[in-house]
Formats: C-alpha cells, sequence, structure tokens
C-alpha cells in the first residue's frame, strides 16, 4: 500500500501517466509549447536532446505519444533518472497525459526529446522542426531553437 | 577495507543490466539513504589509477593532489546529464572567479571506447577551460570509478547503440585529497559554489 502511495506522488509530480486510462481527448489546438530549445552537437554520432514546457490549455487530458523530426531517424520521449545512490540512467518515457490546464516540462536531468540518429549535425544559432503527435491524431509542430554545446536553458 | 563491486561492467554486470533495463525507469527512488562508510570515496592518495588527460598528458591521483581538486564521470554521448553538469561546473567557476585558477577539474569519461584523447579534447573546449578530460583504458577508468566509489554500466538502446549509466555526483576534494562533500545531481545551484568555497579553504585545516 505504502510503495503504491508513493508510486501514485511520484506519478503526480511528474505528470508522466504510463498506460493509466485518460478520459475523452481534448484537440491538440489545445497544445501551447514554450521555451523550445536544443543543445549543439559535435557530428552526428552523438544523440542530441532537446527541451520544452508543453501546456494543455484546453479542458480535456491530452497524451503526447510521440516525436518526429526530420533532424534524426529516431526521436524519443526520454526520461533522466537519478537515484539514491546519485546514478543517472536514461530511458524511454512512453506516453505522457497531460491534464487540463496543467503543462509538463522537459527539462535538464528530466523528461527529454531524445534525438538519436541524427541526420545532419546540430549547429549552434540554427533550429529545427520538431513535430509532437498526441493521441486524438492531432499534431503540434514547433521550431526549436540550437543553442551552444554548454547552453543550460532557453535563455542562455 | 571492505571491497565492494561497486563497478559493474562487463560479464558480472550481466544480471544487473538485465535488471535494470526491466525495471529501471519504473523505479521510485525514496530520499538518499545515508551512504554506508564502505561507499565514501577513498582519499586520493589511496587511489591509484593512470590516465591521459585530453592533451596527451599522463595524469592519476597524484597529479591533483596538491590543489582542491573536482572530479566527475561521465562520457561525451551522453546527451542530458553530463553537458548539464559540465555547464553547472563551468557556471560554478566561473562564480569562484580568480579562485577557480587554484582548483584542479577532471571530467572522466565512463566510455573509453568512443571517448578517445582526441574526442575528450574536442568536447572539453566547449567547457570552462579549467575543465581537464581524462581517459584511458578501461580497467584504469574501472579502478577510477572504484576508488572514488562510482559505478558506471553499459546499456544498450533500442537501434543498437548503447549509453551509459553512471554515478553522476560531483567529488570535492581538498588541497590534501580528501574527500570534502559530493555535489549530487539534483542540488541547487547555489549550494554548490559555498561548497566548493569550502574545498578551497580545507586545506589549511586538514594540513597535518
Ligand atoms: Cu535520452
Amino acid at each position: 500500500m505504502v510503495k503504491k502511495l508513493r508510486y501514485t506522488n511520484a506519478l503526480a509530480v511528474l505528470l508522466t501517466v504510463v498506460g493509466l486510462s485518460a478520459p475523452a481527448l481534448a484537440g491538440s489546438e489545445d497544445v501551447v509549447v514554450e521555451n523550445a530549445w536544443s543543445r549543439a552537437s559535435i557530428g552526428v554520432n552523438r544523440p542530441g536532446a532537446a527541451y520544452m514546457t508543453v501546456r494543455n490549455t484546453g479542458e480535456d487530458a491530452l497524451t503526447l505519444t510521440g516525436l518526429a523530426t526530420p533532424l534524426a531517424v529516431m526521436p524519443q520521449i526520454h526520461e533522466t533518472k537519478t537515484n539514491s545512490d546519485g546514478v543517472s540512467s536514461m530511458a524511454p518515457a512512453g506516453e505522457i497525459t497531460i491534464e487540463p490546464g496543467q503543462s509538463v516540462a522537459l527539462e535538464p536531468g528530466g523528461l527529454h526529446a531524445m534525438l538519436m540518429k541524427l541526420q545532419e549535425p546540430m549547429i549552434e544559432g540554427e533550429t529545427f522542426p520538431l513535430t509532437l503527435a498526441f493521441s486524438d491524431g492531432g499534431e503540434v509542430t514547433v521550431e526549436v531553437p540550437i543553442l551552444g554545446i554548454a547552453a543550460r536553458g532557453p535563455e542562455s | 577495507m571492505q571491497r565492494r563491486h561497486v563497478v559493474q561492467y562487463g560479464a558480472a554486470g550481466v544480471g544487473a543490466v538485465a535488471l535494470m533495463l526491466g525495471f529501471g525507469w519504473w523505479r521510485v527512488d525514496g530520499p538518499g539513504a545515508p551512504k554506508p562508510a564502505s561507499q565514501r570515496p577513498l582519499p586520493l592518495s589511496a587511489m591509484e589509477f593512470r590516465l591521459t588527460d585530453h592533451e596527451g598528458n599522463e595524469v592519476g591521483p597524484g597529479t591533483v593532489i596538491g590543489r582542491p581538486t573536482m572530479v566527475f564521470f561521465g562520457f561525451t554521448y551522453c546527451p542530458d546529464v553530463c553537458p548539464t553538469t559540465l555547464s553547472d561546473i563551468s557556471g560554478w567557476l566561473e562564480d569562484l572567479g580568480d579562485e577557480a585558477a587554484q582548483m584542479n577539474v577532471a571530467f572522466i569519461t565512463v566510455d573509453p571506447a568512443r571517448d578517445t584523447v582526441d574526442a575528450m579534447a574536442e568536447y572539453v573546449g566547449y567547457f570552462h577551460p579549467a575543465i581537464r578530460g581524462w581517459t584511458g583504458p578501461e580497467d584504469q577508468i574501472a579502478r577510477a570509478a572504484e576508488g572514488f566509489r562510482a559505478s558506471f554500466e553499459r546499456v544498450p538502446t533500442e537501434g543498437g547503440g548503447y549509453t551509459m549509466n553512471h554515478t553522476a555526483s560531483v567529488f570535492l576534494f581538498d588541497a590534501e585529497g580528501e574527500l570534502v562533500t559530493m555535489i549530487d545531481y539534483h542540488e541547487p545551484r547555489e549550494f554548490a559554489v559555498p561548497k566548493i568555497r569550502r574545498a578551497l579553504t580545507e586545506d589549511v585545516e586538514g594540513a597535518t
């Protein structure tokens, strides 16, 4: 029981609901993506990562199911976790449900858009389109600015 | 000294890797439990490993004793935690200003197969100039990690590649090579600089 409670709390904090039944879904016109940014890459062999805040301004829950971009063959929503021993690991995050009026933050050390198999290098100062797909079949495309390799957030 | 196999690499780590793959991201991590003494990093003077820095110099624990030192394990194919931590470290060093010049900062790769001396040189070039990139043979990396009680393991990814799970804390040592403290990954940035300042001043107290 305790374990279940902790699990539920963690989910609430992360707004990451995998495999839980979601109520009727809103259209993705209710999606607002803010503060998107990414870091430049060295060549194409290393994976890239992009960050943003996805806000659900609608009245119904929205489920983010996947990503697409011409920049990378395998874009995927990942989550980094750091355990109590200080060990960090990364894994696919699955689908992410965003409750009405809530937002989910893709930010360093947590959820990120992992850009695997880059088709071309990510060059500082350029942008690339990233499409977010939702379970209602809707899509939202954002232009993601590419900042320096040592960037810490959308402002730097 | 009780020896623990904190380095899970190769065959010995297969079980752990499988477990991690199965349950890694399901696990909900509670607040950090206090570390048993055996998990505390050794003093630098008790460590033994030989690596090469990004300029091709032979380096080891002896290279950094004499000045306060910051050490971080990672790898250059790491898209999230490593650039974030190296940016954080760069920011702390900027905040320290001239005091940063009194410190050693080593970024030790846990992925020497891909992180050659040249790869390290290119990568660290994007961060604060005080950061040195260390690489070397796998067995020496493993010895280094063992000394720091750091762990790392290779994890296959979809699409045939691999990533590395690794200890993401930053280790802080005083000039004598004694551990002062660790800066954990999610620690607020404003706590880090005072901790580093402590490492910078502790050499006087720690002197024998
Ligand atoms: Cu990732």
